[in-house]
């Protein structure tokens, strides 16, 4: 950002060189707050905190009303009452949710290294509890923002798209018409704050040169700096002829486990909302720390599932060590050159594995939980003895 | 064509500088339509003639600058979009370069100075570059027409220090190991200069035999120098032997050779640590004891080394320089190279630091040389200047001695043109495993599947009561050797 400015100075636009991706939007906030960088990221770090605890806050609050009209509906087993969740239990989860994500290693890192995701992190955090509160124009509004900055939350359009229609009790059928009709006025606000964004940076700089520089950069990964996801060391050893190819499988692979997803959880809006920004933070071009440490901070809302993990002693010891040898690996890479590439990209790896074993394990554990909920957690066999529970 | 680097602190001034490899730059006539096409041809045709790899020459190596070059000869062109700039600093000069060359001249290598030019003599040299200018003049004095001039160079630096046993005497057998024996009868002027300046005053120091015909006396590059001349059109030097081999021996051992520091001369050099991020340093010196002038320099760095603007500084005596002209055009990743172009000002007696960090690139596998590991070269700098001369220049008649005129061209009586280039830098980028591309592809899409593998089974699957199974082969196995045990099966 620095640089992009420095280039402004200059009279050359920013975009004219490959070293600034940034949109104009960032050039614009940055043009007046470089003086107090340290305090601005600061600042993000404590209003994303402070969004995320007031969203989890209501967020517990429907969670609750939704169990007891199911518990008077009779939804539920007679003998699951050690999974039903209380008041007292939930009570201290907004305050945990908030220190999760302040007292995360990884934020803290993002936060001194002065990393513009701290600013995407504040976007999303800002859509979530707009959502939450149920202003759809607010949230539509935010989302364009997040969208606008980096592509990928366009894929959280649709777990905030159910969590609306649930919260204004719209079945979701294809055939029903107020379905079509609410998904297409949040669609229309969602598309037009995107449009009135984009042409509101077009007059900042005078050009379109920011739409090359930023989305085509982050949709054919041009640059390979060693990162912590996936795509570099790939993209560095691919051969020339099937670039293009791997490069539209690697997009694709983020954006389509949105609808499969949004067919099974449908009833369960926000956990889709975390899954899909465990899968962006994943899989996305160009990840970083501090887009795990935004799905990190919602582990707590899900704590109540940690008796049905099945891995989450290896897998923490898998993400703590990777974590610790990051660092190292690059060191004796790049700076004492007794290691090469292959070691820094074993760590990648493991890591990125890590992470997709827990966000698949959480997973599991709400969705065997939702089964015990309604089949009863003492399971029998017809012929009375204790019954096990596969997934076919 | 150049290869080594001419050492300003150890030779002096150089005549006419060239950087390390190989160098190209054309001004188009306007009437050229596309630039680059005829461009990329005329460095394709270029490369044929010469056996040089200068068809590897394309846009990521191609600049324009825009204040350092003007059109040569008559030529009265401001639109630098004409202008086209590239060096490939890991060319290698040898002997199928020199032949092409040598037989651009009217006689080749068989009359005149040409026959000295044999390969195994000239490339046993610390120094050696070889040049062809090519650039519009008037035929006359009249100027109604206009001609084109081709002028070849040829600068080679003997070390006849290692091999002359110690001494300095120098002698044209010793060197080229033949002497001149006839002109070339298509020359119109043929003459050998031997500069015999006398340093610090004193006479006789040297003696130059034979005895030169007449002596030459010029300002070139600021200071007085005197030369002896040698015409070997004129009957008389033939006349006595059937050759000529200009010797020169010192009277007294020269203990320390102080050659005048040039008024501007410039280092460059690349430091940092660990294949992330470096520095880019360039120390300029201006020796004039109380003239400032400005200086331009030109830097072309490949994309691949990411430099950052804002991090660019020039210190001068402690303080901050701010340039009068700064032209920066930025890289684009494999499309072409940074342009860093900037007019300092140089004060007198001070040494000038341009100090620009930058970031190093891992590039994809097949973008690497087959010796990653040497590294990658960034090429020479350019600085171009008007340099004010100490001793008064007089405006030497061009008509009288049109080579000397054209070798040392002085079009204002107080100062010179001078260009001068860095040292090329050798850099090191972090490098990937080669030997790795399916196993990097297997192990990603491995980690991929991993991941649509647990996801799909979450998604399609639902749980159930697990039906008892009957068992397997060794359970069944186990049941029968128990109920002959009788023990309850299991």
């Amino acid at each position: 950002v620095v640089e992009g400015l420095a280039l402004l100075d200059l009279g050359v636009s920013p975009y004219s060189g490959a070293i600034f991706h940034e949109t104009p939007l960032i050039i614009y906030l940055f043009h007046f707050l470089i003086e107090y960088a340290e305090l601005v990221f600061m600042i993000t770090d404590v209003l994303t905190a402070v969004a995320l605890y007031l969203a989890i806050q209501d967020f517990n609050k429907v969670v609750f009303k939704k169990q007891k009209l199911l518990i008077e509906l009779d939804k539920y087993a007679p003998d699951v009452a050690e999974l039903i969740r209380t008041p007292m239990e939930m009570h201290y989860i907004p305050l945990k949710v908030a220190l999760f994500y302040l007292l995360n290693p990884y934020t803290v890192m993002s936060c001194v290294a002065k990393s513009t995701c701290a600013i995407n992190n504040t976007v999303i955090a800002f859509f979530i509890l707009a959502t939450i509160k149920g202003s759809a124009f607010l949230s539509a509004v935010f989302l364009a923002l997040a969208t606008y900055q980096s592509l990928y939350p366009l894929t959280l359009f649709a777990p905030a798209l159910l969590y609306l229609l649930q919260r204004q009790f719209i079945p979701i059928k294809l055939k029903s018409k107020s379905f079509w009709l609410y998904t297409m006025q949040y669609a229309a606000l969602y598309l037009c704050s995107l449009v009135v964004i984009i042409c509101l940076s077009f007059f900042l700089l005078n050009s379109w040169d920011f739409i090359p520089s930023v989305y085509g950069f982050i949709l054919s990964v041009p640059d390979l700096t060693p990162n912590i996801g996936l795509f570099w060391y790939f993209f560095a050893e691919m051969f020339e002829h099937f670039s293009l190819f791997f490069v539209c499988v690697f997009q694709i692979n983020v954006f389509f486990y949105t609808i499969p997803l949004a067919i099974k959880l449908k009833e369960h809006p926000m956990f889709f909302m975390f899954v899909q920004i465990a899968i962006i933070s994943i899989f996305k071009s160009y990840p970083t720390v501090g887009d795990i440490a935004l799905y990190m901070a919602f582990l707590p809302v899900w704590s109540h599932l940690y008796r049905f993990l099945r891995n989450i002693f290896i897998l923490s010891c898998v993400l703590i060590v990777c974590s610790l040898l990051f660092p190292v690996l690059w060191h004796l890479w790049i700076y004492a050159g007794s290691a090469n590439s292959n070691f820094y990209y074993a760590i990648t790896l493991t890591f990125n594995i890590g992470q997709i074993l827990l966000i698949s394990d959480y997973f599991y554990a709400f969705l065997r939980r939702e089964y015990y909920l309604t089949h009863g957690l003492h399971l029998t066999r017809p012929d009375g003895t204790e019954a096990m529970l596969v997934l076919k | 064509l150049t290869q080594g680097f001419w050492r300003t602190q150890a030779w002096g001034q150089p005549p006419l500088q060239a950087p390390a490899g190989a160098e190209l730059w054309v001004w188009f006539q306007p009437t050229v339509t596309n630039v680059d096409k005829a461009w990329k041809e005329l460095s394709n045709v270029l490369s044929g003639i010469f056996c040089a790899s200068l068809n590897f020459i394309d846009s990521t190596n191609t600049v324009t600058p825009t204040a350092s070059f003007k059109p040569l000869g008559l030529a009265n062109g401001t639109d630098h979009h004409l202008l086209r700039y590239a060096v490939l600093p890991r060319e290698v000069v040898c002997t199928e370069n020199l032949t092409p060359w040598k037989k651009l001249l009217p006689c080749g290598s068989k009359a005149g100075l040409a026959v000295l030019l044999k390969a195994e003599r000239l490339f046993h040299s610390s120094y050696h570059s070889q040049a062809v200018h090519i650039r519009p003049v008037c035929r006359d004095a009249s100027c109604l027409a206009v001609s084109w001039e081709l002028r070849q160079t040829l600068t080679v630096v003997f070390d006849t220090f290692s091999s002359g046993q110690g001494k300095k005497d120098w002698s044209l057998f010793k060197m080229f190991s033949r002497t001149l024996t006839d002109t070339c009868p298509l020359a119109s002027q043929s003459k050998v200069y031997v500069d015999i300046s006398p340093k610090n005053k004193e006479k006789e120091l040297l003696e130059v035999t034979p005895t030169p015909a007449s002596v030459h006396e010029a300002i070139v590059q600021g200071d007085k120098r005197t030369y002896a001349v040698y015409d070997l059109l004129s009957p008389s030097l033939f006349n006595t032997s059937r050759s000529l081999n200009v010797q020169l021996k010192w009277k007294r051992p020269q203990d320390s050779s102080e050659l005048p520091t040039p008024v501007l001369h410039a280092q460059r050099y690349v430091s940092g640590y660990g294949l992330q991020t470096g520095e880019i340093s360039t120390l300029i010196y201006n020796t004039h004891p109380y003239r400032a002038f400005p200086v331009i320099l030109l830097e072309t760095v490949p994309w691949y080394l990411r430099l950052y603007v804002h991090t660019l500084t020039i210190i001068t005596k402690g303080k901050e320089n701010k340039p009068s002209y700064i032209h920066y055009q930025p890289a684009q990743d494999r499309r072409r190279p940074h342009l860093l172009e900037m007019l300092i000002q140089l004060p007198a007696n001070s040494v000038t630091k341009i100090t620009i960090q930058f970031e190093r690139a891992l590039l994809k596998w097949t973008e690497y040389p087959p010796d990653p590991n040497h590294g990658f070269y960034v090429s020479s700098s350019v600085l171009s200047a008007l340099v004010p001369s100490i001793s008064a220049m007089k405006n030497m008649d061009v008509e009288q001695s049109p080579l000397f005129t054209s070798l040392f061209p002085s079009s204002d009586g107080s100062s010179y043109f001078v260009r001068l280039y860095t040292e090329p830098l050798l850099v090191n980028l972090p490098t990937p495993d080669f030997s790795m591309p399916y196993n990097v592809i297997c192990l990603t899409c491995t980690v991929v599947a991993v991941c649509y593998g647990s996801f799909y089974n979450l998604l399609t699957r639902t749980f159930h009561v697990e039906e008892p199974s009957r068992g397997g082969l060794a359970k069944r196995l186990a049941n029968v050797i128990r109920k002959f045990r009788g023990v309850p099966p299991l």
